[in-house]
């Protein structure tokens, strides 16, 4: 058994490694180190905690099972997952430490003897407000991410659902959460613990219903957030320095995660949260709908085009992620590079469904990271590009946003597609896209639709080119 | 009069809030995915409670009502450390640049 303060240096150590990592993800050279000081501090932060007990009883076993077990699930996890499914496994994985920060308080809350936080019906007040706001913040992060996970699976629809009074409801039951702590902490009642818990599982499932699909990166984002508040929530409770750290990094983290998205949709975090996006607004535009004509083409039309241009822009969106064109459409691009052409890729910051979404799959199909720019890198280029290939993008795309104050998304910025000599536009057919609103880019004299999947489309231009 | 412990957790709370939010602006764009997952396992550290709580039984018996759902929060955060961490591994791998003969 090691001292407490030996044992208190060493989490700050593994506090400080979390920090590194981090750090490292400021660029992809450096990202791989950082990952390895992630995993250092994790290691150390467990064989610390194994060595300041002097309970090396069967009981030790056990956990050392557990965690096999537990690491096994994961590891196989790991390895399986396709890459397009990454936003589904980080809202899953999200549960499980909001749950894992359930399960913790709810320990301690029954033993408080062994966290030395008192005994049970007298535990010491701080302790226990500190418990009270992990488990119910866990709880949230819980029930949260499991909608989120069933949504970004397809189990559940991904339309928003909402009813009448939902939002005085979650008031109410926000309001009915901090009372509950109150009571709690003033008569250690074990009664309200276990519904301070309900309560919080079912905010956090009536907080996520209402938000729809395209919004997920926010919602993800925020969650990994609550995530982050949880942990260190219970870092309070065990006084541990190690998980009140890596608790405000992570809390931190979701949230500029959470404002960059919000940002790149020029909407409020409150208009996201309070939900109900994309439900409402397409009844306006549907009734002036209007037959506009529109330039369709095939494959053969595409290739020409590519063929004669000097330089391309790709703009990818969620759409080639759900049709896993992400390969068909780096070997799209590696033709087209041997025709001396010039390629780069356009990410917007809300395309695809979690943040940098977009990018993992890109890297996954071995393009090269320094070929793919952010919107602020590469909206200038467009106007000097011969061909903007927009494949599973279409709101981010929307020059309304430039040019119509009415349209809900007036104001989010855009990429400048329309700049380009010719945009080629593959979509499965012309319905307008989250937002509910018709993309006017369809009916330029410019563009040239190409409707069909998004990866058959790809291998077909390549075959022509 | 001595200061509460309190106080001292706090500030390191509220100081890696500030050091979180610097880290986090300086992480390039392309790799938020794998912040996301790298935050999801190091968030796992919770860990350490949990093994607390599952070391709360005596030698008689391992298991207690507390113990046993330390067990299960083991098991759930060592589900996330291990795949946060080699999914993570796994993206940060792909990530390469430009090949010199292009």
């Amino acid at each position: 058994m090691i001292s407490a303060n030996l044992s208190a240096i060493f989490y700050l150590v593994s506090g400080v490694l979390f920090i590194l990592a981090l750090r490292g993800l400021s660029s992809p050279e450096t990202s791989r180190q950082g990952n390895f000081f992630g995993i250092l501090g994790m290691i150390i932060a467990i064989t610390v905690t194994f060595l300041s007990t002097d309970n090396f009883s069967t009981g030790f076993i056990f956990v050392l099972i557990f965690i096999l077990v537990g690491g096994s699930i994961g590891a196989f996890i790991a390895y399986r997952i396709p890459m397009t499914a990454m936003p589904e496994l980080v809202a899953g994985f999200h549960s499980l430490v909001g749950l894992s920060a359930v399960f913790v308080a709810i320990s301690a809350f029954l033993n408080p003897e062994a966290f030395n936080l008192g005994v049970p019906g007298n535990i010491k007040l701080g302790s226990l407000i500190e418990m009270s706001i992990g488990a119910a913040v866990g709880a949230v992060t819980f029930s949260g991410s499991v909608i989120a996970f069933l949504k970004l699976q397809g189990i559940m629809s991904g339309s928003p659902i909402t009813f009448k009074g939902q939002h005085p409801l979650n008031a109410i039951i926000l309001v009915s959460i901090v009372v509950l702590i109150y009571l709690l902490c003033s008569s250690q009642s074990s009664n309200l613990f276990w519904i301070l818990l309900a309560v919080s599982f079912l905010i956090g499932f009536l907080l996520i219903i209402p938000i729809g699909g395209a919004d997920m990166p926010v919602v993800i984002s925020m969650l990994n957030s609550y995530s982050g508040w949880a942990a260190a929530g219970i870092g309070f409770t065990l006084e541990n320095t190690a998980l009140i750290i890596t608790g405000a990094l992570v809390g931190s983290s979701g949230a500029i995660l959470s404002y960059i998205m919000c940002k790149g949709m020029n909407r409020s975090f409150f208009n996201v949260i309070l939900g109900g996006f994309g439900a409402t607004e397409d009844t306006a535009s549907n009734s002036s709908k209007e037959q506009r004509p529109v330039k369709s083409g095939n494959a053969d039309d595409a290739a020409f085009l590519m063929k004669n241009a000097s330089s391309v822009i790709i703009v990818p969106g969620y759409g080639m992620a759900v049709a896993q064109a992400q390969h068909a459409l780096r070997e799209m691009v590696d033709t087209l590079k041997k025709n001396d052409i010039k390629v780069s890729y356009a990410i917007h910051p809300v395309a695809g469904r979690m943040p940098g979404h977009m990018n993992v799959l890109l890297a996954e199909a071995n393009v090269p990271y320094d070929e793919v720019f952010e919107l602020e890198e590469i909206n200038n280029d467009f106007a000097n590009a011969d061909v903007a290939f927009v494949i599973g993008a279409n709101d981010v795309t929307n020059p309304v946003a430039k040019t119509d104050p009415q349209s809900p998304i007036y104001g989010m910025p855009v990429l400048d597609v329309e700049k380009c000599k010719s945009v080629l536009f593959v979509k499965r057919s012309l319905s307008p896209g989250y937002a509910g609103i018709d993309n006017d880019l369809f009916y330029k004299e410019n563009t040239l639709m190409l409707f069909a999947d998004a990866k058959k489309m790809t291998e077909d231009i390549t075959k022509n080119l | 009069m001595e200061i509460d412990p309190l106080i001292f957790r706090l500030s390191i709370f509220i100081l890696s809030i500030f050091v979180g939010y610097y880290v986090v602006w300086s992480v390039t764009p392309s790799l938020h995915t794998p912040l996301m997952s790298v935050t999801n396992a190091i968030s796992s550290v919770i860990i350490v409670g949990a093994i607390i709580a599952g070391l709360s039984g005596n030698s008689e018996s391992v298991f207690n009502t507390s113990s046993i759902f330390g067990f299960l929060a083991i098991s759930l955060a060592a589900v996330n450390i291990f795949g946060g961490f080699l999914v993570t591994q796994r993206m940060l791998a792909m990530y390469k640049k430009k090949k010199k003969d292009k």
